[in-house]
């Protein structure tokens, strides 16, 4: 690879970021066939998927990546209470509760950080 | 277009009326893409890839890498972790461990918007672009606007909304990587927010039926204790267990009624 060095963060993205999340994707192809959207097996599939993108939230929420690290646990998680609160209020518009989320989050670490 | 479903049109697009011939795929996929704008997540999703812009550019990787990430890898945490694991000295072997323990959700979500997709005659190689084009935000918007449609428009739908959404993100990279320097600290982590309260607020109005908000509430419970108690493949058992609770509570329910 060194003989192309210009190729390499290319390799790299293909071989560790592309293909280990693809793969879920190409298996979900095969695993639908034969599905149908009436079937249980899909309601239960729809409910891992779910219950999945839930952990997603959690561990994003618990474990943030770079420059939400910095803002305290306490305003992350009122953040997300501000949001669905707001959401709920708001006539379950998805777009006031990101704002409200958002506005929580930011207002919260100004002052924490002020 | 003999079926006339018992659709209930709220914020959609329009449907042609039943008498008027079905519309191309073209046109439905000109549908889908004007859904992806009027969503709430093409801005979510401008928001979001502005980060991983900036992220990439602060870690030192070109712009066309970064661009052509969000066209191949098409997952916001999952970038989020190549970029952070890569930037952080981690080998590619471990990059590539951390996203594809995080990619095992886009299964389940490929799976329950096939059966949405799928027609006895659909080939395997027309399902390849809808299943690239899986991401929370697309599967959001697809499982609340295909079952409107006509079965037979919806995969030049779903490609539509799709397509929408990543060029969506792709503006939003191409910003971020050249607002990097100029982006203050606090609105980053404001922009690395997005992902976790869209994702939520937008599971929760998706999350129609109480098999699914069971789901949604186990998972919330489930995640944290497991990830917590350093339990490997933490995210696939969240999925498994909470999914298959909620999913036994349903049976239980309808049995006992």
């Amino acid at each position: 690879m060194s003989s192309l060095p210009g190729l390499a963060p290319y390799l790299v993205l293909i071989a560790a970021g592309f293909l280990p999340n693809e793969i879920w994707r190409m298996l979900g192809i095969v695993a639908a066939h034969g599905l149908d959207e009436g079937s249980e097996l899909v309601v239960w599939v729809r409910a891992v998927a779910t219950a999945l993108l839930a952990g997603v939230v959690a561990k994003i929420i618990l474990f943030p990546p770079g420059g939400l690290a910095d803002v305290p646990l306490a305003i992350r998680l009122s953040a997300m209470a501000g949001g669905f609160a707001a959401y709920l209020l708001m006539r379950r518009s998805v777009l006031a509760g990101v704002l409200a989320g958002e506005a929580v989050l930011i207002l919260g670490a100004f002052w924490f950080a002020g | 277009m003999a079926l006339s479903l018992p659709v209930t049109v709220l914020d959609m697009p329009s449907i042609p009326p039943i008498d008027q011939p079905p519309p191309s795929p073209a046109a439905t996929f000109v549908t889908g893409w004007r859904a992806a704008w009027t969503s709430v997540f093409s801005l979510v999703l401008i928001g979001t890839y502005v980060g991983i812009g900036a992220l990439a550019h602060d870690y030192g990787f070109s712009l066309r890498w970064a661009l052509l990430s969000t066209l191949l890898v098409w997952a916001g945490p999952a970038q989020v972790i190549l970029l952070s694991t890569l930037g952080a000295g981690a080998t590619p072997l471990e990059a590539a461990l951390a996203v594809g323990l995080s990619g095992v959700r886009l299964l389940p979500m490929v799976v329950s918007l096939l059966a949405l997709i799928k027609r006895p005659d659909t080939r395997a190689r027309d399902l390849i672009l809808p299943a690239h084009l899986t991401a929370v935000s697309m599967w959001v918007e697809s499982l609340r606007l295909l079952p409107t449609l006509p079965r037979a428009q919806r995969l030049a739908f779903a490609n539509g909304l799709g397509i929408g959404f990543l060029v969506a993100a792709h503006g939003g990279t191409l910003a971020g990587f050249y607002l990097a320097a100029s982006l203050p600290a606090l609105l980053t982590a404001g922009l690395l927010f997005l992902t976790p309260v869209s994702f939520l607020v937008s599971a929760v109005r998706n999350s129609k039926l109480m098999v699914d908000r069971l789901a949604l509430a186990l998972g919330l419970v489930v995640g944290p204790l497991l990830a917590y108690r350093g339990v490997g493949l933490d995210l696939m058992w969240t999925g498994i267990i909470g999914g298959s609770c909620a999913y036994g509570v349903h049976r239980l329910r309808r049995a006992l009624r």
